[in-house]
């Protein structure tokens, strides 16, 4: 042992006094997985066993693939030796070596059908969950109509901090710069008429009917949704949620209506801002660079946009506010064990969101102007 | 070959003569007012279990977390397989990750692979030669040793109990055949079937792999089944470390308390019966 060189590869030479064993020598591990492979193919096809006292040292990779060489040469491993130290490793390992795992997973366009037609199933059940949701948070929010003492005030008034003050500073920026653009964008097209005093009716009729609440809305989308569904769904994981359940409480009276009341109160009050700041910006811009003085500015706002159009922005919101709460705590809840999947419901949550605030906001553009309002 | 032999020296463990794997040294560890070690030393001998036992709050874990660079001690030194654990140096970190096997407290299993595909994980990112079937093999092979099924490869974190996941985890920790395996409370919330099987396959494989193993735990029989000495992580420090029979004389209040109080007792005694 004491000639073996230090960090030696693995080497496998027939023993002169026996031609039919082959004596290892060297490290067996992991580190020298091809170099052992190389040395067991090399070796000559006439032994019957291997020696391994002289290998330097010996891992699970190394017995591992001397198992595999015995089993392909039908080769007795019970006249494999091994020096005392490494008989515990052999013996653990050839103790459960046999068991093999059933195949499983099957390829091809069978299980490709088969895919197709879960995803199918899985988003129909998902639109049902959907809407069965909607009917419980109604209910529920009737129900405390009846008794007000079931509102969790302390929650519901944390929330509306976190979704509704801590997005001001955001949403108005957003707005005013959104604002602006529109200005510049109107003042482009209606220069060539000599008509940019028209730029005020685009800004403050675009904002009060719809970028105010659209703006305000994905934003909140983006921003809240996404929080509800991290929040619950992280509950769910740790078995939070289970346990509110076990203690006699229900999820949604404590999860998801406070933060569906915030959403609804905060939504039309984050609206209006957003609508004020989008004017603010487009009245920056007119005054800058258009020669529209501030008080012409607002003098023209208030003769020419309707109170109506402010009517038609601001009871959107609300429907908004619940289709945004309703997605977050839903998806949140519909989270299971793993990390993957609340990445994926998270995303779920807020591709859902942003496209149902945009489809909604399209049928009551559509809506809305056939009825003439 | 020659560069083969300098950059085997890189990965293997320390040389043969020195027999101490963990040297750790003046240890401070402070967080904001909190101080949680105040001048730690300790030994782990090549080859042993050793156990880390202390109350809850004692700083186990965070001397553990220590160790694995994950935790940055205010002062003092630490010294693994040689080489020291507090430096940034990448190749230095890595040698340690390399030849250290981690269990954490509930598995820690990756969540989104199947048993197979986490124990395969390690294997893949420092042997990435291997072929897949001599992987896939390696993995199943450490799976059933750390007493799971075949069948359990491929299922996910999520299908397994409590009890499996730590069987999982430990397959992962012993993936790259570590000389250096740390165990957190591997016994905790296990029935004390479980536990004491748990017990018998870390015995086992310690002494199939000749692992040193460094063990955090609460648990008394485990003390008493496994561990060749036992370190006391009381009053911020290590106030003792020695087989069990010794510390149960061993004055210091804590001490006292934890081997002669009525758990301690009971285990000590299912100790003896079985003697």
């Amino acid at each position: 042992m004491s000639t073996a060189p230090n960090h030696a590869p693995p080497a496998a030479a027939i023993d002169p006094n026996d031609p039919a064993t082959l004596r290892l020598s060297g490290r067996w591990t992991m580190r020298y997985a091809d170099e052992i492979g190389v040395a067991l193919r090399a070796a000559p096809r006439s032994i019957s066993r291997i020696d391994a006292r002289q290998a330097e040292r010996l891992d699970t990779l190394g017995v591992l693939q001397l198992l595999r060489y015995a089993d392909r040469y039908k080769l007795d491993f019970d006249h494999f030796e091994f020096r005392d130290d490494q008989k515990a490793l052999v013996a653990a390992i050839e103790d459960i070596k046999d068991e093999r795992p059933k195949p499983q997973r099957d390829h091809g366009f069978r299980a490709a059908l088969e895919r197709l037609g879960f995803a199918v199933a899985d988003n129909y059940k998902e639109g049902l969950a959907l809407v069965g949701f909607l009917g419980e948070i109604l209910a529920k929010l009737l129900r405390l109509l009846k008794h007000p003492k079931r509102l969790r005030l302390p929650a519901t008034v944390h929330q509306m901090e976190e979704v509704g003050l801590n997005a001001v500073p955001l949403v108005a920026l957003l707005s005013f710069m959104v604002g602006a653009v529109i200005a510049f964008l109107g003042a482009t097209v209606l220069r060539e008429f000599g008509a940019t005093i028209y730029v005020v009716e685009l800004v403050g009729i675009a904002f009060l009917r719809e970028f105010g609440v659209l703006l305000t809305a994905i934003l909140l989308a983006g921003r809240t949704a996404s929080a509800f569904t991290a929040q619950i769904g992280m509950m769910v994981m740790r078995e939070e949620v289970d346990a509110i359940r076990v203690l006699g409480l229900d999820p949604v009276d404590l999860l998801v209506i406070p933060r569906t009341l915030a959403l609804l109160a905060m939504l039309p009050l984050l609206t209006f801002i957003a609508m004020m700041a989008g004017l603010l910006g487009g009245m920056a811009v007119c005054a800058g660079t258009l020669d529209i003085p501030a008080a012409a500015y607002l003098a023209r706002l208030q003769d020419t946009v309707g109170f109506r159009h402010f009517a038609v922005g601001m009871v959107k919101a609300p429907v908004f506010a619940m289709v945004i709460a309703l997605i977050g705590c839903l998806e949140g809840l519909q989270v299971q064990g793993t990390a993957q999947s609340l990445g994926e419901r998270t995303t779920s949550s807020v591709v859902q969101a942003i496209s149902m605030v945009i489809v909604i906001d399209a049928m009551a553009a559509l809506w809305f102007m056939e009825m003439g309002y | 070959m020659a560069t083969e032999a300098a950059s085997a020296t890189t990965t293997a463990v320390a040389p043969a003569a020195d027999t101490t794997v963990i040297r750790m040294r003046g240890l401070v560890t402070r967080f904001g007012a909190q101080l949680v070690h105040d001048g730690v030393d300790l030994d782990v001998r090549r080859g042993e279990i050793l156990g880390v036992v202390g109350g809850s709050g004692a700083g186990k874990s965070v001397l553990m977390r220590s160790i694995l660079g994950l935790q940055r001690p205010t002062a003092g030194s630490i010294e693994v397989l040689g080489v020291d654990a507090l430096s940034e140096d990448a190749v230095t970190r890595r040698h340690i990750d390399r030849n250290v096997g981690v269990l954490f407290q509930d598995g820690a299993l990756f969540s989104s692979q199947t048993v197979g595909e986490n124990v395969q994980m390690p294997v893949k990112e420092y042997y990435p030669e291997l072929t897949d079937s001599l992987r896939y093999e390696l993995a199943l092979l450490k799976v059933k040793l750390a007493g799971l099924r075949a069948d359990d490869v491929a299922k996910l974190p999520s299908q397994l109990s409590g009890g499996m996941r730590k069987r999982a985890g430990l397959a992962r920790a012993l993936a790259l055949d570590p000389p250096l395996l740390f165990l957190d409370e591997p016994t905790a919330g296990l029935d004390p079937i479980s536990a004491a099987a748990f017990d018998t396959l870390i015995r086992t494989l310690q002494e199939a792999l000749g692992l040193t193993v460094f063990l955090i735990t609460h648990d008394l029989d485990t003390l008493y089944a496994i561990t060749d000495r036992v370190a006391v992580l009381a009053d911020r420090k290590i106030v003792a470390v020695a087989p069990v029979k010794e510390l149960e004389t061993f004055d210091h209040p804590w001490v006292q308390e934890y081997f002669n109080g009525p758990r301690g007792r009971a285990a000590r005694s299912t100790k003896e019966g079985i003697e």
